[in-house]
Order: structure tokens, then C-alpha cells, then sequence
């Protein structure tokens, strides 16, 4: 990244460039350039609209960056030219008249009145000239970004001026990826002209790319009658390619978000999934348990920022963590013991009477936060995103709650297995009878369950602020989902849970393309409503005594 | 199931049917004659609260149709509120295709928003609702074959207690995201509204409102003493002990499914009437009436009313829809604490409601041990 001063520094590649410039110059057989660019803008003043728009393509096929400023001034109709020399000149009101700046160099040329300068005047033409000339300027631009757009705009409107600029930049070029791009523009806008040779090498140089504007100029000439039939057929071909390679990016990336959307259903429904399993209610609250957890980062957020430095700043996610879960968790014994204990066995009771606590919840969260949606920042490390190929990103937010959410997922296993809660969980979960008679304290193994499910709703909900707003009703979003993971993976087994989260999220993905994101929704939850004809108690129902109740 | 009359226990006590007479004098014969006073006496009732009534009555009906089957048979249905919608839209869809040229488009077939989207014909769909003799029969179709296929889905295979209540809500869920959708073809966001009459009388009229209002009171009193015909017959007793014991039921030789089924699908047939009544005098109908918010809270009426007693229900149904109308306008911030307060309160300490107050504090008092309510005793 450069600095934002970058313009007034002399950059190692503007120099670059310029003796580049300078040695095709004298290939090209012209006097040194920097009486050349003088001369052209002085030409800008004189002359027709034509001869105006003609001075302007030399201009860009000079590709000096210093004549930016100018054009850009030009297009917007703000360029003046001095009557007695026809120089061009900025304008700025000073008292009476006018300041003057050179529009090339940017010095000063002392004052004139009024009557001493006149509007360079532009037509469609001209503008359209000019803008050609910007994108092929900043073709130079020092700033790698720019020249990489600009790269890919040049591919858009394929010109002489055009190609002439690109082919100079093609040279110049230091930056291996720019340069594929500008090779890229190259090759399509020399695609529509030249001998069939050059046509199908141009084809062949372009059959790898992916980018949409090479698609299209190949769909195109492909389907342009005035071609020879070899160069159309090996547009077509290399177009087909294209497409393939097109759609098989396109599945990892669907798959990719699949299992991204997936990986956040499992955060919600891991804790619903223990809850259901161990005691047989459904917790209707269990929504708003990542909305606090969404809450408590935020939180913990507007803390660092107010109280700690701010190169700490990135460290609040990995704070906030135990915090949401411990505020969810101590919410959720707290529902436990407060409500759900005294209706034990009255699974339907239960339900609504979670309903009635998450109504509460999400009333008192938006009085205090108020009802506008909260703004949790991503800390720097997770900002961004790699390119795997050609303008495909995975993001690294997306990455890291898949990561995230696995090591939770790991670590509930490894809980339940290896630790004494955990067996005795799953000895109530199989037969709470018989749980109890071998002595196991049913009441606290509820509760405990219980906070666990929620803390782990809560840290669900610091992985959801990353990649969405903040709002009260945060919860509601997920909550009819994360049933429906339940319902369809089964109850009481983690394996269940992650088979039906996953599953439910590919589908879901794989249908948004087809079906549009409502109606993929729509027809995933009446798959649900058939899947589970076959299977009524989930993918991976307990088997045994256990689970006839 | 052979329904035995001399089984049968009487429709309504001595005591019921006063109450019954009672309430029903007042509500199509006193309201009325209150409304048509001059507004300068006392005991005057408003106009505006003439279709206020009216709604609550559709909710009553659409809590009674709830209470029936969750009351009198465990099936916590937590989408019901997509019979009631889509009773209303069926009756929606007849009230837009009465607009004709007064809509704003003033196209002679097509309503405003399929104009507004650059359709150029009606759906196959719409056909037939520019009748009302058409569109009635649909108002109890529509929600009722919904119920049946349902219902039949779940009950063959099993799906009883939370796991019902939650595909439920996974189907008023994708019903109403389907709704949303412009290209459903019913409005979208917006729903219908803009209506300007029914039967030929102007919707905003006030004598159709009181017509309408009129219409609910019947058609509640109506299906309410068939609810009580239902729960006192032989039928009302296996109902019962679906509820209480399902297995065994089952292992008697009767078949729960059918049993569940035909319980399932009235109630649905009732919210869908409901509904259809609801949308002429509130003047809308939109995707909302699907959402699961709004379906879980028909629950919350019944149990403040008293679960299994049908009349918990028609009350219930008016004093939280009253506090509601209050509190919303008095302190809205105050009634989603209010809503939650009163779910936890009426699980917690009230399981039997309104109607069973009295007796529960009467055993309190007594310190008799309350009889545990076998609504949701499991089986095992």
C-alpha cells in the first residue's frame, strides 16, 4: 500500500516510466517528450472539435501522468486557455481576475484579468476522447490499483489510441498481475482487428483467462457473421472453456459458501441440539442467547475503543469470546432454574414459556441499545479476502468463522466424551431414570447443559456480528433455521447436528443461483417437512428405549 | 368411532347456556342498539369501535379453533396463523377483483400491483374470485386441504408434541417468505387492501361494518356451540385420551391419525373463516398475519383463557387483544415485557387461566394438593 502523499514523492517507477517513455519516444522517431506534451496541450486551444478530440488521443498515447490533471479539467469543461498564446491554463478567482496554474506542472503564471482567458470549449466527442485518454493515462498511474481497473476498463472500449497505450503500458509494466491484466485488454481488443493470424493468437492468448469482458468479446466475435469462420470457431471453443472453467469455479465458491452459511447454522443449533437431547424442550429463547452474545461484543468493542490504545483494538474478538459466553451461559442457568425447572415434562408449556422470556429479552435489549442495528467492526486480521483465481474471493471472515466454528464443534465433542459432565450428560440424555439412580444429580446436570447450550448460542453470536449487523431481533433470523437443522439431523447427537447444519447449508446455497435466495428457503423447508415422513425422528435418531417417549 | 347419543353428555349446562344467551343478546342485539344512541348519551358505542369489536371476535373464533385442537387433543399447532391468512387472503382476492376500474390504475380485471409489476393477464390462479359464491367455498378449501395434506404428513408418521410445533412453524415460516415474494402473485409486501366493497355495499360504510360485525358474532356463537358438540361427544372423549395418553389409545384399536386429522382440519376451516372475516374490516391482508410471532401468540390467548374449555379461549382472545390495543398505544415499548411476562406468568402460575383462577385459589386456600393437568403427561 502506498502512502496517501504518493504524488508528491517522485516514485522509483514513475522514473521507471519516464525513461521508458523517453527511449520509446525516440523509437518512434519524435523529439524529446517533455517539449512534445508542452506542445500538444498548447494545440488544445486552437483548432476544431475534431482536431481537439485527435490532440487528446495523442495526448493519452503519449501516456505522460502529468497531463491528468488537464484532462480531467478539460472534461469537465473547466480548462482555460490565455488568449495572447493560446497556453492552456487552471483557473482560480483571485479579487477581480483570475490566478493562473500551469496545468502540466502545476506552477504558477501570476494573475490575469478576466477578459485574458477563454473556456476551452468540448463537445460529446471531445469528452469522449478525454475519457478515453484518463482510463489510458491511468494506465501509468503510479498506484498499482488504479492501473489494474484502468487496465481492465481499456479491454471495454477497444481503440488505436487505445491499443497504442496499452501495448506502451504492456511494456512498461513491472507488476506481474497487472501486466497478465493489461495482456488480457491487449488480446481483446486486438481481437476485432488485424489478420486472422493475429486474431487466433490473440484466441489462444485469452482461452485461460476468466475475467467477464474477455467471455464477453469472445461470445461476441464467436457470434459475429462478418469473421472468418476458423477465428469463430476458436472463439467459440476458447468461450466454452471459459465457461467451464466459469461454472467449476463457481461450485467450489458455492460450496465454499454452503459450508460458510452451514458452519454458522451449527453454532446456533449445537446448543439447541443439546438442550432438546437432554431434557426435551425446546428453548425458544435459544435465539436471543446469540443476540446477546452478538450484544456482549459489541460490547466489549466500544470498551477497547474508549479504555485501551488503539493498536489493542484487534484483540477485542478473542476477548469477547469468553465473555459472551459466560453472560449467555449465566443467562441461560438463570432460565433454567428460573423457568424451565418448574416445567419439567411439560414440553409445549416450556416452549411458549421460553417464548415469553425471549420476547423479554429482545424488548430489554433494544431499550437499552436502542432498536438501530449495532456496527461491530472486523479487526484488521480479518478484513479482506484472497483471490484464488481471477476475481474470485474468499473472504477471510467467512474462513475464520468456518475454522471457528469447527474448533467449537471439536471442543463440545471432546466435552461431552472425555469429561465427567459429559458422560453424565449423556446418561440423562439416553435415560434420566436410570441416570438418577446411579446417582447422577439430574437437576444440576440440566442446568449445567443448559448453560452450556447457551454459552455456546452466545459465542455463535460474536461469530455472527463479524459478518452481519447487530440488531434485537438478531436471534429471530436464525432461529426458525437452526429448528429445522435440529429436526432434520436428530436429536441428542453432535453428528446429526453437523451432518444436518452442513447439509442445510449447501442445499440452501446451491438453490439461491436456481431458485433465488426466498424461494431456495421456501423449498428447502418444505424438503424438511417431506424428509422427515421418512425419518421422524432426524437423520440420526437414538435408537433404543430412550427414544420412544 | 360410532357416536352414541345416550353417551352423550348435554351441549351446555343451565348455567352455560344463560351465559351463552347472555353474551350472544349483547353482542348482536345491545351493541347495536348502544351504537345507534346519540352520541351524547353516556352508554353511546362509538363507530370505531364497531370493527374493533369485530376483530376481536375473528380472533376469538381463531383462538377457539386453536383451543380445540391443542386443548382437546395436545396438537400445539404454533401455525395456525396460515388458516387464518389464507382465509383471509381467499377472501382478500375476492374483495380486490370487486375494485374493477376504481382502482388507481383503473385497469377493468387486473388489481393495481399486478399492473404496477407489467403483468398483462390475471393468473390462472385468480380466476373465479371475482365471484362470491366462488370465493366462500375457497375460504374453507384453501386452508382446509392445506390442513388435510399436512395434517396427514405429520400424523402418519408420528410427529407429535414440540416436533409437530416446530414443522408448524417451519410452515407458516416458508408461507409467509413465499408471500413476501412479488412474483407469488399476491401483492408481496403490501398484501391487498384498498378495498371498496363486498356484496355491492361500500366496505367503509358503517352498516356493512356492523353487517360484518354482526356476521363474526354469528359465525363465532355458531362455531363455538359446534366445538361443544364436538368435545361432548363420543369423539370428545377419544380426543381426550389422545391428548393424555396417545400410545394407548393407539394400542385400544383406535386409529389417532384419523382421529387427529379430522380435529386438525375443522380447526383449520375455522381459522380460515377467522381470516375471512378479519380482512373486510380491518381492510388488509399482508405476509404479517404469516409470521410465526403472530401465530405463536394465538397460543398465549388460549392459555390466559384456560386451555380445553373453549369459552378460556373467546375470553382469552378479547382481554389480551384489549390490553394489547391499550398498552400499544399507551406505552408500546412496554408490551412486548408485558406479552413475554404474561407467557411466563400464565405457564408458571395459572397452567389453568382465567377460568380456572377461582378454583385454584379456592383449592390454595383449602391447601389441597392441585391435580397435576395431564395436558402434556407423557405417555411413558
Amino acid at each position: 500500500m502506498q502512502s496517501p502523499d504518493r504524488h508528491r514523492r517522485t516514485h522509483p517507477l514513475l522514473l521507471l516510466f519516464a525513461i521508458v517513455a523517453v527511449l520509446a519516444g525516440f523509437l518512434h522517431g519524435s523529439p524529446a517528450r517533455a517539449d512534445r506534451l508542452e506542445e500538444l496541450a498548447g494545440k488544445l486551444a486552437a483548432g476544431s472539435f475534431s482536431q481537439r478530440a485527435e490532440t487528446a488521443e495523442a495526448i493519452a498515447a503519449f501516456g505522460d501522468t502529468r497531463a491528468t490533471p488537464m484532462l480531467e479539467a478539460l472534461s469537465a469543461g473547466e480548462l482555460y486557455a490565455r488568449k495572447d498564446d493560446g497556453r492552456p491554463v487552471l483557473v482560480e478567482r483571485a479579487g477581480d481576475g483570475y490566478s493562473l496554474t500551469d496545468p502540466l506542472s502545476g506552477e504558477s503564471l501570476g494573475e490575469a484579468g478576466r477578459r485574458d482567458v477563454e473556456k476551452i470549449k468540448v463537445n460529446n466527442r471531445v469528452r469522449g476522447a478525454v475519457s478515453d485518454a484518463l482510463t489510458a493515462l491511468r494506465l501509468f498511474s503510479p498506484d498499482r490499483n488504479v492501473r489494474m481497473s484502468a487496465a481492465a476498463e481499456a479491454a471495454t472500449s477497444p481503440s488505436e489510441t487505445m491499443l497504442a497505450a496499452l501495448r506502451r503500458a504492456a511494456e512498461a509494466e513491472t507488476d506481474p498481475a497487472v501486466r497478465e491484466r493489461i495482456g488480457a485488454s491487449l488480446a481483446v481488443s486486438s481481437l476485432h482487428s488485424g489478420t486472422p493470424e493475429q486474431r487466433l493468437a490473440a484466441i489462444g492468448e485469452l482461452s485461460g483467462s476468466l475475467s467477464n469482458t474477455v467471455r464477453n468479446a469472445l461470445r461476441d466475435l464467436a457470434a459475429d457473421p462478418d469473421t472468418d469462420a476458423e477465428v469463430r470457431q476458436a472463439a467459440e471453443a476458447a468461450f466454452a472453456g471459459i465457461e467451464r472453467k466459469r461454472s467449476l469455479i463457481e461450485l467450489g465458491l458455492n460450496l465454499f459458501q454452503g459450508v460458510s452459511l452451514g458452519s454458522v447454522l451449527l453454532l446456533a443449533a449445537i446448543g439447541l441440539a443439546i438442550t432438546f437431547g437432554v431434557m426435551g424442550v425446546i428453548n425458544m429463547a435459544h435465539g436471543e442467547m446469540i443476540m446477546i452474545g452478538a450484544y456482549a461484543t459489541f460490547v466489549v468493542q466500544e470498551l477497547f475503543r474508549t479504555f485501551l490504545p488503539p493498536e489493542l483494538f484487534g484483540l477485542y474478538l478473542p476477548t469477547a469470546l469468553p465473555v459472551a459466553f459466560c453472560a449467555a451461559a449465566a443467562l441461560g442457568i438463570a432460565i433454567e432454574r428460573g423457568v424451565i425447572r418448574w416445567l419439567y415434562g411439560r414440553p409445549l408449556e416450556t416452549l411458549l414459556a421460553t417464548w415469553g422470556v425471549s420476547l423479554i429479552l429482545q424488548q430489554l435489549v433494544r431499550s437499552i441499545f436502542g432498536a438501530p442495528n449495532k456496527q461491530v467492526a472486523n479487526p484488521d486480521w480479518m478484513t479482506g479476502g484472497f483471490e484464488i483465481v481471477g476475481g474470485y474471493v474468499l473472504t477471510y471472515n467467512r474462513l475464520y468463522i468456518i475454522l471457528f466454528c469447527f474448533a467449537v464443534f471439536a471442543a463440545v465433542v471432546l466435552v461431552l466424551r472425555y469429561t465427567p459432565f459429559g458422560l453424565h450428560m449423556r446418561a440423562v440424555t439416553q435415560n434420566r431414570s436410570m441416570a438418577r439412580t446411579m446417582g447422577i444429580n439430574s437437576d444440576r446436570i440440566d442446568a449445567l447443559t443448559f448453560g452450556l447450550g447457551s454459552g455456546i448460542a452466545g459465542i455463535g453470536g460474536v461469530a455472527l456480528s463479524q459478518i452481519g449487523n447487530v440488531s434485537p431481533n438478531l436471534g429471530q433470523l436464525y432461529i426458525v433455521d437452526s429448528f429445522m437443522v435440529v429436526v432434520f439431523g436428530g436429536v441428542g447427537n453432535l453428528a446429526g447436528t453437523l451432518v444436518g447444519a452442513m447439509t442445510l447449508g449447501i442445499v440452501n446455497k446451491f438453490l439461491e443461483p436456481v431458485a433465488g435466495a426466498v424461494l431456495g428457503k421456501v423449498v428447502v423447508l418444505v424438503l424438511i417437512i417431506l424428509f422427515i415422513q421418512r425419518r421422524p425422528r432426524g437423520l440420526f435418531a437414538l435408537k433404543g428405549r430412550a427414544a420412544e417417549s | 368411532m360410532r357416536l352414541e347419543s345416550e353417551t352423550r353428555a348435554p351441549l351446555l349446562g343451565v348455567k352455560g347456556w344463560a351465559i351463552f344467551i347472555a353474551v350472544g343478546l349483547f353482542l348482536v342485539v345491545a351493541v347495536p342498539l348502544l351504537n345507534a344512541l346519540p352520541p351524547s348519551s353516556p352508554v353511546h358505542v362509538p363507530d370505531y369501535l364497531i370493527p374493533l369489536l369485530g376483530k376481536y371476535l375473528c380472533y376469538a373464533l381463531l383462538a377457539l379453533s386453536v383451543d380445540l385442537i391443542w386443548g382437546y387433543c395436545g396438537i400445539l399447532s404454533l401455525g395456525h396463523g396460515a388458516f387464518f391468512a389464507l382465509g383471509g387472503y381467499a377472501m382478500g382476492m375476492y374483495l380486490m377483483r370487486q375494485i374493477g376500474e376504481r382502482g388507481v390504475y383503473g385497469h377493468p380485471i387486473l388489481p393495481d400491483f399486478m399492473v404496477f409489476l407489467n403483468w398483462d393477464s390475471l393468473p390462472w390462479y385468480w380466476y373465479g374470485f371475482d365471484s362470491f359464491a366462488f370465493a366462500m367455498p375457497m375460504v374453507i378449501l384453501v386452508p382446509g386441504l392445506l390442513a388435510l395434506v399436512f395434517g396427514w404428513l405429520a400424523f402418519r408418521s408420528r410427529i407429535t408434541g414440540v416436533y409437530f410445533s416446530i414443522i408448524t412453524q417451519a410452515m407458516v415460516f416458508a408461507l409467509m417468505l413465499a408471500f413476501f415474494r412479488n412474483d407469488f402473485g399476491f401483492g408481496g409486501n403490501n398484501g391487498l387492501t384498498d378495498f371498496k366493497e363486498i356484496l355491492g355495499f361500500n366496505v367503509h360504510a358503517p352498516a356493512t361494518r356492523m353487517g360484518l360485525y354482526i356476521a363474526s358474532a354469528v359465525a363465532l356463537g355458531a362455531a363455538f356451540l359446534l366445538c361443544r358438540f364436538i368435545v361432548t361427544s363420543k369423539l370428545g372423549r377419544v380426543l381426550l385420551a389422545v391428548r393424555d395418553a396417545e400410545l394407548r389409545v393407539r394400542f385400544l384399536g383406535y386409529s389417532v391419525t384419523a382421529v387427529k386429522l379430522f380435529v386438525f382440519t375443522l380447526s383449520a376451516v375455522l381459522a380460515g373463516i377467522a381470516g375471512a372475516l378479519y380482512v373486510p374490516q380491518v381492510g388488509i391482508i399482508n405476509p404479517s398475519e404469516f409470521s410465526p410471532a403472530q401465530s405463536i401468540e394465538i397460543a398465549i390467548w388460549v392459555a390466559v383463557g384456560g386451555r380445553a374449555t373453549l369459552a378460556g379461549a373467546v375470553l382469552g382472545a378479547f382481554v389480551v387483544n384489549a390490553a394489547k390495543t391499550w398498552l400499544t398505544g399507551v406505552a408500546p415499548e412496554m408490551w412486548l415485557f408485558f406479552l413475554g411476562s404474561l407467557f411466563i406468568a400464565v405457564t408458571l402460575f395459572f397452567p389453568a387461566g382465567l377460568l380456572g383462577i377461582s378454583s385454584q385459589i379456592r383449592r390454595r386456600l383449602a391447601r389441597r394438593p392441585a391435580p397435576a393437568l395431564a395436558v402434556e403427561a407423557k405417555d411413558a
